[in-house]
C-alpha cells in the first residue's frame, strides 16, 4: 500500500472537517474552554496535543499486537503520561511563560478524550503510518477549533491578537468597551456552539434524522 | 376609508402570486396586530375567545406604561437634582429630559429585536411572532440610564438570537429574553451596569439639563453592599425618586401595572404573591440570624422588597407565561424560590448587589423540572386512588 493512498489521506483529512474531534465528536471540550482566552496558549496547546496524539498513536500501534487486551487502557495511559511529561518538561525549559499560562492543562492532556478515543478506535487496529497520520489529523482538527475560538475571544475580549492591540485606540476613546464575557469560559462554549451550528447547517448529512 | 378597508385593499398584493408576496409575513404580522384574525380551525374542536397572544402582549405593554412614564420622570428628576437645578425646572422640562434620554433606548431595542425577528420569520417563511413587543419595552426599563445605545443593541441581538430564535422563537424560549439581555450586559460590560457612575444621566440633551462631570450616585443596594451601612428607610424608596434602573424604582407605578395585569388575568397572582412571600421570608430569616456586619442582611424585609429590581422582576418577569411554571402548584414553588434566591444572592454575594435577575434566570431553568414533578405527583396520586377504588 502506498504511503499516501486514498485511505491514509482520509485518516489525515476527515478529522479536520467532517469528523472533527471537537465539533462533530464533541470531545476535548474542557480544554477548549479553558485555554482559549488568548491565541498564544491556544496554539501551543493545539500543537502539544497534535504531537502527543501522533506519537502515542505510533507507539500504541507498534505495540498493538503485544498488548494483552485486559490491561490495554493502562498501557495506553502509561504511554500518554510519559509523552505528556516530556512535552511539559520541554515547555518548562524553552517556553516557561506559556507553560505557566497553561498551568495544569498540559498535564491534563492525559485526560483529554481525543487521545484515548484515537488510541482505542484507531491505533489499536491500524499500522504505525496510518496511525501517525490519524494522530496528526485529529490533533490539527482540535488545534483548528482552538485557534478559531481563541482568535474571536482575544479579539473581542481584550482587543488584541497575540498580545498586540489591534482595535485602534480611537475606538476606545469613542466609547468602545471590550466584551468581558469573552474572557470567561462560557463565551468559548457559545462560540464552539456557533461553529457546530454553522458546520451542521452547511453539511446537512451531519444532522441526525428527525423522528 | 377605514383601516379595515385599507388593509383589505392592499392584502391581495401579499397573497400568493401578488407582487409583494415575499413580505407576506411582515404584512400578516401587522394585520393580526391591528385586527383579531378571523380564520377558524379547520378540523377538531378548538374553541377559544378573541384574547390571543397579541392582545395579551398589548395588555402587558399597557401595564408597563406607568412604570415607564414614571421612569422617564425619575431620570429627569435625578438629573436636575444632581445639577442643582431642580427648583427652577418645570415639570415638563424634567419629564422632557427623561423622555429624551429614554426614547433612543426604546427605539434601539425595538429596531434591533424586531429587525431580527422579522428577518428570521421572513427567512423561514413563518408568521411573525409578537413576543418581542413586551421584551423590547422591558429591555430599556431594566438598564441604567447611562448604558450606551450600541451596548443595548449588541445585547438585544445576542438575547434574541441565543435565548429565543435558536430555541424556536416566541413561546419556545427557556430564559426570559429581556433578562438575558440584561445578564449579557452585566457580564460583558460590567462597567456600564454597576458601580456608581451610571445611574444618573450626566449630559445635557437638546438644551435640556446641564453637563455635570464626574457625578456619582450609587443605588441604595449598591450603597448597602459597598459601604457596610444600609441607607435608612425613606418613603422615596416606595415612590421611586431614587437612582436605579430606569423603570424599576417606583413601587407605586409598578403596583399600578400589577393591578392591570391581575385585573385582566394576564399574569398569575400565585407567582407574583409567592415571589414576595419568598423574598420577605428570606429577608426576615437573615434579619434573625445574619451576621451583624453585613448591612444587607440587616435590612428590614419591606426595604428589601421595595429596593432594586425586586418589584419589577416579581410583577413583570417572574410572571412571564413562557418561562415560568405552568402548573398551579408549580407557580407557588417557582415564585417562592425566586424570592428566596434573590435575597440570598443580595445578602451573601457582595459582588452582586442585586440578585433578582440571576434568581429569575436560575428558576427559569428549573421551571420545567418543577412542572414535571408536580405533574408526576398528580399522576401517582390518581393512580393510587384508582387502585384503592377497585
Amino acid at each position: 500500500m502506498s504511503l499516501f493512498s486514498k485511505q491514509n489521506m482520509e485518516a489525515l483529512k476527515t478529522p479536520l472537517g467532517m469528523n472533527n474531534p471537537v465539533t462533530v465528536q464533541v470531545l476535548g471540550i474542557c480544554s477548549a474552554l479553558a485555554v482559549t482566552a488568548q491565541l498564544k496558549p491556544a496554539i501551543v496547546m493545539g500543537l502539544s496535543v497534535t504531537i502527543i496524539v501522533a506519537m502515542a498513536n505510533v507507539i500504541i500501534s507498534l505495540l498493538r499486537n503485544t498488548i494483552p487486551n485486559r490491561i490495554r487502557i493502562i498501557v495506553q495511559l502509561v504511554v500518554v503520561a510519559a509523552l505528556v511529561t516530556i512535552v511539559s518538561e520541554i515547555l518548562k525549559a524553552f517556553a516557561y511563560d506559556v507553560s505557566v499560562e497553561l498551568s495544569v492543562y498540559i498535564g491534563l492532556i492525559i485526560t483529554n478524550c481525543i487521545l484515548m478515543g484515537r488510541l482505542e478506535a484507531f491505533a489499536m487496529a491500524n499500522g504505525p503510518w496510518p496511525s501517525f497520520l490519524d494522530g496528526i489529523g485529529n490533533g490539527l482538527g482540535y488545534a483548528k477549533i482552538l485557534v478559531i475560538v481563541a482568535f474571536l475571544r482575544e479579539l473581542l475580549g481584550s482587543g488584541c491578537l497575540f498580545g498586540y492591540q489591534v482595535i485602534p485606540q480611537w475606538c476606545y476613546e469613542h466609547g468602545y468597551i471590550n466584551n468581558g464575557l469573552m474572557l470567561m469560559p462560557p463565551a468559548a462554549l457559545i462560540i464552539v456552539g456557533c461553529i457546530i451550528w454553522y458546520q451542521r447547517a452547511r453539511h446537512t448529512e451531519l444532522q441526525e434524522e428527525q423522528n | 376609508m377605514g383601516l379595515r378597508q385599507l388593509v383589505d385593499k392592499i392584502k391581495p398584493n401579499f397573497e400568493k402570486g401578488g407582487k409583494l408576496h415575499a413580505f407576506r409575513s411582515v404584512f400578516g404580522g401587522f394585520e393580526t396586530f391591528l385586527f383579531v384574525p378571523n380564520h377558524t380551525a379547520k378540523s377538531g374542536s378548538n374553541i377559544h375567545d378573541c384574547f390571543d397572544s397579541k392582545r395579551m402582549m398589548i395588555m402587558v405593554c399597557l401595564a408597563l406604561v406607568p412604570a415607564l412614564l414614571f421612569g422617564m420622570y425619575n431620570v429627569g428628576y435625578q438629573h436636575y437634582l444632581a445639577a442643582g437645578m431642580l427648583e427652577a425646572a418645570t415639570f415638563m422640562q424634567v419629564f422632557g429630559y427623561g423622555f429624551l434620554a429614554v426614547l433612543p433606548k426604546i427605539i434601539v431595542s425595538y429596531l434591533v429585536g424586531l429587525g431580527i425577528e422579522f428577518t428570521v420569520a421572513q427567512w423561514k417563511g413563518e408568521e411573525i411572532h409578537e413576543g418581542f413587543l413586551v421584551s423590547g419595552l422591558i429591555i430599556p426599563m431594566i438598564v441604567p440610564v447611562g448604558t450606551p445605545l450600541w451596548i443595548i443593541a449588541v445585547a438585544t441581538a445576542f438575547a434574541v438570537i441565543f435565548a429565543k430564535e435558536i430555541y424556536g422563537g416566541t413561546g419556545m424560549n427557556i430564559f426570559n429574553v429581556a433578562l438575558v439581555t440584561r445578564a449579557f450586559i452585566f457580564f460583558a460590560y460590567p462597567s456600564v451596569i454597576s458601580g456608581d457612575a451610571v445611574w444618573v444621566a450626566d449630559q445635557a440633551i437638546l438644551g435640556l439639563g446641564a453637563d455635570i462631570d464626574g457625578y456619582t450616585a450609587a443605588t441604595a443596594l449598591g450603597v448597602a453592599a459597598t459601604s457596610g451601612a444600609a441607607p435608612a428607610w425613606d418613603m422615596n424608596m416606595v415612590w421611586g425618586l431614587i437612582p436605579g434602573s430606569i423603570g424599576e424604582t417606583s413601587v407605586v407605578a409598578i403596583g399600578l401595572g400589577a393591578l392591570i395585569l391581575l385585573g385582566t388575568g394576564v399574569a398569575s397572582w400565585k407567582t407574583m404573591l409567592s415571589v414576595f412571600v419568598g423574598g420577605g421570608l428570606m429577608a426576615w430569616v437573615f434579619n434573625l440570624c445574619g451576621s451583624a456586619d453585613n448591612a444587607v442582611a440587616m435590612m428590614p424585609w419591606y426595604q428589601h422588597l421595595a429596593l432594586g429590581g425586586f418589584c419589577f422582576g416579581a410583577v413583570f418577569m417572574a410572571t412571564d407565561p413562557v418561562t415560568s411554571c405552568r402548573t398551579e402548584c408549580g407557580k407557588y414553588i417557582y415564585g417562592f424560590l425566586i424570592g428566596v434566591v434573590a435575597i440570598i444572592i443580595r445578602v451573601l454575594n457582595p459582588g452582586y448587589p442585586e440578585g433578582m435577575m440571576l434568581a429569575i434566570l436560575l428558576m427559569n431553568l428549573f421551571a420545567p423540572l418543577i412542572d414535571y414533578y408536580v405533574y408526576q405527583s398528580n399522576v401517582s396520586k390518581r393512580a393510587k386512588r384508582a387502585a384503592n377504588s377497585k
